[in-house]
C-alpha cells in the first residue's frame, strides 16, 4: 500500500483554506443520517463530538472513566499557544509554524504544522466565548506567558489548571449536545476492538466496565481520540488509566502505527522515591520562565548534599553550575524540553546530581523570589508550589525545588493523513492519538492546541468529506464482521481469565516498564535496543503463561481491565524498540548514542531518515512492515537546532 | 509503617456491604493514599483474593476521579488536599484507618469504594454551559473581563466535580457543586444571556436526582479539596430567586 498523505498542491499559506473549499460537504438534512463514534473525551474527543453534534450529525462518545470531565487532557499545566501576537512581539502564524516545525526537529508535516498555527487564533475565541476563564491583565485583556522554544509570549494560561480549564469548556458544550440528545453518552466503557466491514471503519466494540456486558455500536465513522502511551514505560506523567488498547486493536486492523519511538521526556517532573511508586507528577514547564536549573560544580560538592552534609544553600554561587544558561546563553532555561531533559540526564550522569538518589537537578526560584516578591510568584505558580509541597515535604518557597525528567507524550501515534484519516477509511485519529503535528519532539503548549484544533477546526470539515463519499444509508450491527469481532474480543477476555500463574500484572508493567526506560528512553543505543527487543518479546511470554488475572467478566473487575491494557503495551513495546532501531540518526526526542554532534546534541540525518516510519501491522509475532512517507520542506530551511 | 485497614466491601449495589479488615504493611510514610492501596490490592491479587476497588486516575489531585471517606472524612484528614494527593506521612504508625465510600442516596455504590456520581454530569447537562456553537464566535479580547471578575470566576471554576460536598454534608447537598457552576457563568458576561434559566435548570436536576436541602453547616466547604466557598451559594440562592422575577 502506497501511503498518501494528501496534502493540498499551492503555497502553504493556502492549503487549508483551498482544501475546505474543495472538501465535499454533507447538507443539513442529511447530516442527521449519519452516526459517528467518538472514543474519548479528553481535549480532542470532547471538542469532536461536541462540533459535530452542533453540525447535526449523530454522536455516540465513549470513554472508560465514570466521566466524560475525567480525561487526562484535565491535567496539563501550562497554558495553550496562538499566534494571537497580542504581546506585540514579532508573533505571527508563520513563526509558530517555524517554532513547532524546528522544535520538532524537522520530523513533522509542513501543511499540517502551518494549518496547526492557523487555527490556534480561533481556538481562543472559541474558549473564551465558553467562559473559559484565562488569566487576565488588570484592564481586561488576556495575559499570556512565554514558554520553552519560543521567543515570544504566546501561551494562554489559566493558573496553573489551564488543561481543566479547557476540558470543563468542551465538556460544557458536550453537555449542552448531550441534553439536546444529539450526542450519547457511555462512560465506565471501554473500546476493545474496531470493527472493518469491506475494508472501512463501520464500528467498534466495547466492554462496559460496570456489568462487563460486550457490546456492539455501528456507525458511518469512528473517532480515537484516545490519548497518547506513555504508560508504556509504567512511571510517567499520564492517568493510571490512560492506555494504547484502542488504538493498538485498532492498529491491527490496518490502521499503520507513525513513528512509534518519538517519546517525550519532560524536564520538570519530581523525582521518584522508591519503588511503590505509582506515576510521576510534572511540575509546569512555565516554572522555567522563572526557576533557574542548576546542579554543583563538583562531584564532590554533590555528594555532600546527597549525604545531607550540607544543604543547597550553603553551596555558594560560584560553586554552582546553571548547565543551561551556561551552554545556551539565549534560550537559557527555557530550551526545548528534548533539550533540557538530556542536559539534566547528563549532569546526573556525570555524578553531579542531587537529592537522595542523585537522580535530580534543582530549580531554584530564590532570584525570582527576591526580584519579584513571594506573592507574585506565589500568585504565578501558587498551586505547582503547594503540590511540591504535599507529594515532597519540602518547602519550595524556602529551598529549590528538586526535578527530573519523566515520559510525558508520545509524539508517535495512529499514521494519518491531511483530513486526520487513518490507513483504514472511515477510521480517524485526533490529539495524542495520532502522529501528526510535532514531529520528533513537541513544544510546551502545543498539546491543548493539537487536541483542540483536531476537535474544533479540523474534524468537522474533513469527516464530512468522507461521509459524502460513502453515502447515508444506514449502518447497523448486523453484518458478520460484528459479530466475529465481538467473539475475537470475548475470547481474548476468556483467555486472560484464564491466567492463574503468580506474578501479577502490575509487575510484569513495572518489569516492561524498566526496560522501556532504560533501552528506548532518555538516550538508546544499537546494543541497548536489541536487548530491549529480547527482554520484552520474553516478558511477553511469560506474560501470557505465569500473569494472575482474577474474577470474572460479569462484575467491576480492574484486573482484568489492566490485564487487557498491558498485554497491549507489551505488544507497541516491541514496536516502539523496532521503530528506535530503524531510526538511525537522532532526533528531538529520539536520542541514538551513536549519531550525536561533538557537543552532545542530536545528529539528524536528512538524506536518509526524513520521513515517517508508518508501521503495518502483520500479524501475531511476525515482524511489522515499514512504510516511508518522506517529508517535504519548501517553507523551511533544514538546519541542526541551535538554541545557543 | 504498619497500619490497620477497616474497609468496605460491597459487590455492586444491589448486594449489601460490610466492613472488612487488612493489614497493610512495610508503608513508606512517602507513600500516597493510593499507593498504600496499591500496596495492599498487589497482595490481596498474590493470594487470589478480589482487590479493593477504588476510583482513581490522574493521581495529581485534578481529574476529580478519586474519592473516599477517610476516617469519616472526605478525602482524609489533610485540608484543600485529595485522597491521591495525601500521604502516609498525615498518619501514625500502628493507626486504625476506616475507608468507606461517599455516602449519599444519590452516589449508588458501584463496588466497593467506587461510587456513580453520573447525576453530577446530569446536572451540567441540564443548563451548565454557554450556549455557543463552534466557530463565529468574537475575538477573544472584544470580550473584556475586569482581573477581579476573572479571578473569582476562575475560583468558583477550579471545582473538580469529585463530590466531597456531597460526602461532607449530612444531608448529602450538592449545593456547592452546582454553586460553583451557577456562579462562574453568573460573574462572566459570557453566562449573561442564560443566567436565570440556568439557575433553573440545574437546581430543578438537582432536586430530582434526589440530593440533600442545603441547611448551612459549611461543612462543604472545609471538606472541598478545592477551597470553593459557600458564598457560591448564596449566589446560586440570588440567582435562583431573581430567576422567578426577571425574565431572560
Amino acid at each position: 500500500m502506497k501511503l498518501d498523505a494528501k496534502i493540498p498542491e499551492g503555497p502553504l499559506a493556502e492549503k487549508w483554506s483551498k482544501h475546505k473549499f474543495n472538501l465535499k460537504l454533507v447538507n443539513p438534512a442529511n447530516k442527521r443520517k449519519y452516526d459517528i463514534i467518538v472514543v474519548g473525551t479528553g481535549l480532542a474527543g470532547a471538542s469532536a463530538a461536541a462540533s459535530l453534534a452542533e453540525l447535526g450529525y449523530n454522536v455516540k462518545a465513549f470513554c472508560f472513566q465514570d466521566s466524560p470531565r475525567r480525561a487526562h487532557s484535565i491535567a496539563a499545566q501550562g497554558g495553550i499557544n496562538a499566534a494571537k501576537n497580542y504581546r506585540n512581539d514579532g508573533d505571527s502564524v508563520f513563526r509558530l509554524f517555524y517554532d513547532t516545525i524546528k522544535g520538532g526537529d524537522y520530523r513533522a508535516r509542513e501543511a499540517n504544522v502551518y494549518r496547526l498555527a492557523e487555527v490556534s487564533v480561533n481556538i481562543i475565541d472559541q474558549c473564551v466565548a465558553q467562559g473559559v476563564p484565562f488569566a487576565r491583565e488588570y484592564g481586561g485583556l488576556l495575559d499570556n506567558r512565554s514558554f520553552g522554544g519560543a521567543q515570544v509570549s504566546r501561551t494562554f494560561y489559566a493558573r496553573g489548571q489551564t488543561g481543566q480549564q479547557l476540558l470543563l469548556g468542551a465538556y460544557s458544550a458536550l453537555n449542552r449536545q448531550i441534553n439536546e440528545g444529539k450526542v450519547k453518552m457511555y462512560t465506565r466503557s471501554e473500546m476493545l476492538d474496531l470493527v472493518v466491514v469491506d475494508g472501512k471503519a463501520q464500528g467498534i466494540v466495547t466492554r462496559n466496565l460496570v456489568n462487563g456486558k460486550i457490546e456492539t455500536h455501528a456507525a458511518h465513522a469512528v473517532l480515537l481520540c484516545t490519548g497518547g502511551y506513555g504508560n508504556v514505560f509504567y512511571l510517567s506523567t499520564n492517568a493510571m488509566g490512560s492506555n494504547v488498547t484502542a488504538a493498538w486493536r485498532a492498529h491491527k486492523r490496518g490502521a499503520f502505527f507513525g513513528n512509534p519511538c518519538y517519546t517525550q521526556i519532560h524536564p520538570t517532573c519530581i523525582p521518584v522515591t522508591g519503588d511503590h511508586q505509582s506515576k510521576l507528577t510534572l511540575m509546569s514547564e512555565s516554572l522555567r520562565n522563572d526557576g533557574r536549573v542548576w546542579v554543583p560544580k563538583t562531584v564532590d560538592l554533590s555528594q555532600k548534599l546527597r549525604n545531607g552534609e550540607i544543604k543547597a544553600k550553603d553551596i555558594k554561587e560560584e560553586d554552582r553550575d546553571y548547565f543551561l544558561e551556561r551552554k545556551y546563553p539565549s534560550f537559557g532555561n527555557l530550551v526545548p524540553r528534548d533539550v533540557a531533559s538530556r542536559n539534566a540526564k547528563q549532569v546526573c550522569d556525570e555524578g553531579r546530581g542531587v537529592g537522595k538518589s542523585g537522580l535530580a537537578v534543582f530549580l531554584d526560584f530564590s532570584d525570582s523570589i527576591n526580584r519579584l516578591g513571594k506573592d507574585t510568584v506565589a500568585a504565578k505558580y501558587g498551586n505547582l508550589f503547594d503540590m511540591y509541597y504535599q507529594i515532597t515535604d519540602e518547602n519550595p518557597y524556602e529551598q529549590p525545588m528538586r526535578i527530573y525528567p519523566a515520559v510525558h507524550y508520545t509524539m508517535g501515534g495512529l499514521w494519518v493523513d491531511y483530513n486526520l484519516m487513518t490507513s483504514v477509511p472511515g477510521l480517524y485519529a485526533l490529539g495524542e492519538a495520532n502522529f501528526s503535528d510535532h514531529g520528533a519532539n513537541r513544544l510546551g503548549a502545543s498539546a491543548l492546541m493539537q487536541g483542540l484544533a483536531d476537535g474544533y477546526f479540523v474534524i468537522p470539515y474533513t469527516v464530512g468529506d468522507y461521509l459524502a463519499t460513502i453515502g447515508p444509508a444506514p449502518v447497523n450491527t448486523n453484518h458478520p464482521a460484528f459479530e466475529q469481532t465481538r467473539k475475537e474480543v470475548e475470547d481474548n477476555v476468556k483467555t486472560l481469565l484464564s491466567l492463574k500463574g503468580n506474578k501479577t500484572v502490575d509487575e510484569y508493567h513495572r518489569d516492561l516498564g524498566k526496560i522501556m526506560w532504560e533501552y528506548c528512553g532518555m538516550s538508546r543505543s544499537e546494543e541497548g535496543l536489541k536487548k530491549a527487543k529480547k527482554l520484552i518479546s520474553d516478558l511477553r511470554e511469560d506474560f501470557w503463561k505465569n500473569a494472575i488475572v482474577l474474577g470474572e467478566n460479569e462484575e467491576v473487575n480492574q484486573s482484568l481491565e489492566k490485564a487487557g491494557r498491558v498485554a497491549d503495551f507489551l505488544e507497541l513495546g516491541e514496536l516502539m524498540v523496532d521503530d528506535a532501531l530503524n531510526r538511525n540518526e537522532s532526533c528531538g526526542g529520539h536520542f541514538r548514542e551513536e549519531y550525536q554532534t561533538p557537543e552532545g546534541e542530536a545528529l539528524r540525518n536528512d538524506d536518509d531518515y526524513a520521513y515517517v516510519a508508518a508501521w503495518e501491522y502483520k500479524g501475531k509475532n511476525q515482524p511489522e512492515e515499514l512504510h516511508k512517507e518522506e517529508l517535504v520542506f519548501e517553507n523551511v530551511k533544514l538546519t541542526q537546532r541551535s538554541y545557543k | 509503617m504498619n497500619l490497620t485497614l477497616k474497609v468496605w466491601r460491597q459487590k455492586n449495589s444491589q448486594t449489601p456491604g460490610k466492613f472488612v479488615t487488612y493489614k497493610a504493611e512495610e508503608i513508606s510514610p512517602d507513600m500516597s493514599f493510593l499507593e498504600m492501596l496499591d500496596v495492599v490490592n498487589e497482595k490481596l491479587v498474590k493470594t487470589q483474593e478480589d482487590p479493593i476497588q477504588f476510583d482513581h486516575d490522574c493521581r495529581e489531585g485534578i481529574c476529580g476521579m478519586c474519592s473516599l471517606m477517610i476516617n469519616g472524612e472526605p478525602h482524609g484528614p489533610k485540608r484543600a488536599t485529595t485522597t491521591c494527593q495525601l500521604h502516609m506521612r498525615s498518619f501514625n504508625d500502628g493507626e486504625t484507618i476506616v475507608i468507606e465510600p461517599w455516602r449519599a442516596a444519590a452516589f449508588p455504590v458501584v463496588k466497593d469504594l467506587a461510587v456513580d456520581r453520573g447525576a453530577f454530569d446530569r446536572i451540567q447537562q441540564a443548563g451548565g454551559y454557554v450556549s455557543v456553537g463552534t466557530g463565529g464566535v468574537p475575538d477573544a479580547n472584544e470580550i473584556l473581563i475586569p482581573k477581579t471578575i476573572a479571578d473569582e470566576a476562575f475560583n468558583s471554576a477550579t471545582c473538580i466535580g469529585c463530590g466531597a460536598c456531597v460526602a461532607a454534608c449530612k444531608n448529602a447537598s450538592a449545593m456547592l457543586f452546582v454553586s460553583a457552576k451557577v456562579s462562574q457563568y453568573a460573574m462572566l458576561p459570557q453566562g449573561q444571556t442564560e443566567r436565570y434559566e440556568r439557575a433553573k435548570a440545574m437546581v430543578s436536576q438537582m432536586d430530582d436526582e434526589g440530593f440533600g436541602s442545603c441547611t448551612n453547616t459549611y461543612a462543604c466547604e472545609a471538606q472541598c479539596p478545592k477551597e470553593i466557598k459557600v458564598t457560591n451559594i448564596a449566589r446560586m440562592n440570588r440567582e435562583y430567586f431573581n430567576a422567578e422575577f426577571i425574565k431572560g
